[in-house]
């Protein structure tokens, strides 16, 4: 078969023309869940001038196509199930569970009242306690959620961020109580509270004191916990607020920016902490956007680490991640599609070189999953990894003309909305003055209309609907479980010293009101068994509290 | 249906700690775009808090968003407040992921409608339209 390139911006132009142009298009919109257009045809010409510079080689820089060399020969990603419901004695009957079953590392949801800093017996936390996750009031409460569990040997994810610095205290002074020390420690603590503001929207403090707080634990982390990554820069949220991947990545990425930053403005090495920054994205149903997306992520973060922060240890470069299947993706009608929307979802995932992966349960537009529903999600990721047979080779859709014109054209994006934010005075000042926020309100009302007027199809909602859809057994959280986390915690407050827990408050607010660390009161607050709310509340005697002014 | 001249408000309401406001802030505007007055209470309001704006804003409907699972411990609070104020005609609609057995029991409370994960947007509009007396 004879091949006639006729030249770069000929052979695509001549076929369009004479090949393509001869028959019509489906009356449907050819763009990408986010809006970007997809051309007929992706050729030659729409790689970049540079392969080298631009994709180069797996474990080099850029990374483009993945942060090590063997990727999945060396090592399958982690499987790491998010789970986490009612008190501490459930939560760790499913984290035994789920290492039973072959799952690697541990993943705590927390719930509502325990991601606000709010104890269980708070007025606001009535109803919510125990729901969406586990509830955690005291160093007791953490040591129970990992009662036979050694913690030195398995590595934690705890997805929680305005009170991270109190979490990270107790696990520390739990893990003590195990014979085992910080520096031993390895895991995740989410901590970005810049996401917060821009779209989960758990708060406890103003913005400022809160980096203040983020960057106190980055440089405790930096000295006393080297296995510990102290922040996970979240795009996952910001997408399941309605952004498009554009703004995932580029609202991400910038928060990472801002917390370098701030560490260096701290007086720290980039060199010290930058390894220990880890990410975490969205695993959406638009499969080649998504792989684009990670790839553009690794390359953009090497890029400015290196040029622009000065990092000259590799380490520093990589854009390690986690992802998460989208969970806005998923249906309350025909729930049973859901399996196949997180398959796709995990395999773009992977496809795009993720470290490690957290599958949806299909039931979860529903309510929390059951155990059966969390089984399928994690047998999901084995058939990706047992059967496919995609690991067996680094980045496979690499110089795919299309993935590769898609990853150009996200980092284009990223780096617009980087300069819009550079403009109006930097991430912080943007978030004050909620443009990112409103960004990804109007991307999600734009997807919102385009669902409602038939444009986009979504299978069992507004297309292929059933009457009737069949009811799937769900998870109901025991209402019993509230008042049980009331009483673990009141015993905890009559055991406990008062005075030595007033001490140490007051020690805390004297810290924070003079600018020294908070990790080490706060650890001191946790050995002495002060409540989450407890402490909460006397940082907020001293920083203040966040009350948002909303755009829609 | 007919709203004559009057303009409808409506507050739509964050209650509890939930901060899934994706929902309420697309109905919220398409509420606006539909020529309502619409009143977004924003996050992490009291059942208090939501039945006083209900009462200063004079609304016709009050739309709840709870994404949290925690709707059984506070709709029935807003439904209970807002006749404890006089308040009963104020048209009280709950969006978010409720699970069909909880339905029943929220309309015997007082709640007009229950609109699930899947609801157009249009419907909604319609649905206040239609519930509003003109």
């Amino acid at each position: 078969m004879a091949t006639q390139l006729t030249g770069k911006g000929k052979g695509k132009d001549r076929w369009r023309a004479e090949r393509y142009a001869a028959k019509p298009e489906r009356d449907a919109l050819f763009t990408t869940i986010s809006g970007e257009p997809v051309e007929p045809l992706y050729t030659e010409e729409d790689l970049p001038a540079d392969l080298d510079a631009e994709i180069g080689l797996p474990g080099e820089f850029p990374y483009t196509r993945g942060v090590y060399p063997s990727m999945y020969r060396g090592r399958l990603w982690t499987v790491r199930q998010f789970a986490g419901f009612g008190t501490a004695e459930e939560t760790n009957e499913r984290f035994r569970y789920l290492l039973g079953h072959g799952q690697h590392g541990l993943s705590t949801a927390f719930d509502m009242p325990s991601l606000m800093g709010h104890d269980s017996d708070h007025a606001k936390s009535e109803g919510e306690v125990g729901r969406e996750g586990v509830a955690i009031d005291t160093t007791e409460d953490m040591e129970t959620l990992f009662r036979g569990i050694p913690m030195g040997e398995v590595s934690t994810s705890m997805t929680i961020n305005a009170p991270a610095a109190v979490m990270l205290a107790y696990y520390v002074v739990a893990a003590e109580r195990q014979g085992v020390a910080p520096e031993q420690l390895a895991g995740t603590i989410q901590t970005d509270i810049l996401k917060e503001y821009i779209a989960q929207k758990e708060w406890c403090f103003p913005v400022d004191p809160a980096m203040r707080l983020v960057t106190d634990m980055i440089e405790y982390c930096a000295k006393d916990m080297p296995r510990w990554h102290p922040v996970s820069i979240s795009g996952y949220h910001i997408r399941e607020a309605g952004s498009t991947a554009q703004q995932e990545l580029a609202f991400t990425l910038k928060d990472g920016f801002t917390y370098v930053e701030h560490a260096l403005e701290r007086g720290l090495d980039v060199d010290d902490f930058a390894p220990r920054l880890s990410f975490f994205f969205n695993a959406h149903i638009d499969f080649f956007e998504e792989i684009a997306k990670y790839r553009a992520a690794r390359r953009i973060w090497a890029r400015e680490l290196r040029d622009t922060y000065g990092a000259r240890d590799e380490r520093s470069l990589l854009m390690r991640c986690h992802a998460q299947t989208a969970g806005v993706s998923l249906t309350a009608q025909q729930p049973l599609n859901n399996v196949t929307r997180t398959a796709i979802e995990a395999l773009a995932a992977v496809l795009g070189g993720t470290q490690s992966l957290h599958t949806n349960s299909f039931d979860e537009a529903l309510a929390l999953p059951t155990e059966e529903a969390v089984r399928v999600a994690l047998r999901t990721q084995q058939v990706i990894a047992e059967e496919t047979g995609v690991v067996h080779t680094a980045d496979p859709l690499g110089g795919s003309y299309f993935v590769e014109a898609l990853t150009d054209r996200m980092e284009e994006a990223a780096y617009a909305y980087f300069a819009q934010i550079d403009e109006l005075g930097g991430m912080v000042e943007a978030i004050k003055q909620n443009y990112p926020q409103r960004e990804i309100a109007d991307a999600s009302f734009t997807y919102q209309q385009e669902v409602d007027a038939g444009q986009r199809i979504v299978v069992g909602v507004n297309g292929y609907r059933e009457g009737g859809d069949g009811q799937i057994a769900t998870l109901r959280i025991d209402p019993e479980l509230e008042r049980k986390q009331i009483g673990r915690l009141q015993a905890v407050r009559t055991r406990r010293t008062g005075a030595d827990v007033e001490s140490n408050l007051a020690t805390l607010r004297d810290a924070a009101a003079n600018d020294r660390n908070l990790m080490y009161p706060l650890i001191e607050c946790a050995r002495a068994h002060a409540s989450e709310g407890e402490i909460v509340e006397s940082l907020q005697q001293v920083f203040g509290t966040y009350t948002e002014t909303p755009v829609f | 249906m007919a709203q004559g001249n009057r303009k409808i408000r409506v507050v739509v309401a964050k209650p509890g700690l939930d901060g899934h406001d994706r929902g309420a802030k697309i109905i919220a505007r398409a509420l606006r775009d539909a020529g309502m007055e619409v009143i977004y209470t924003g996050l992490h309001q009291t059942p208090e808090q939501i039945v006083e704006t209900v009462l200063q804003e004079d609304a016709h409907a009050v739309g709840l968003s709870i994404l949290s699972g925690a709707h059984m411990t506070l709709v029935p609070r807003i439904a209970k407040l807002l006749g404890e104020q006089g308040a009963e005609e104020v048209v009280l609609v709950v969006g978010g992921t409720i699970p069909q057995d909880d339905i029943p029991e929220l309309k015997e409370l007082g709640v007009a409608e229950v609109f699930t994960p899947g609801s157009s947007v249009q419907e909604i509009v319609d649905y206040i339209q239609g519930a509003v007396p003109a």
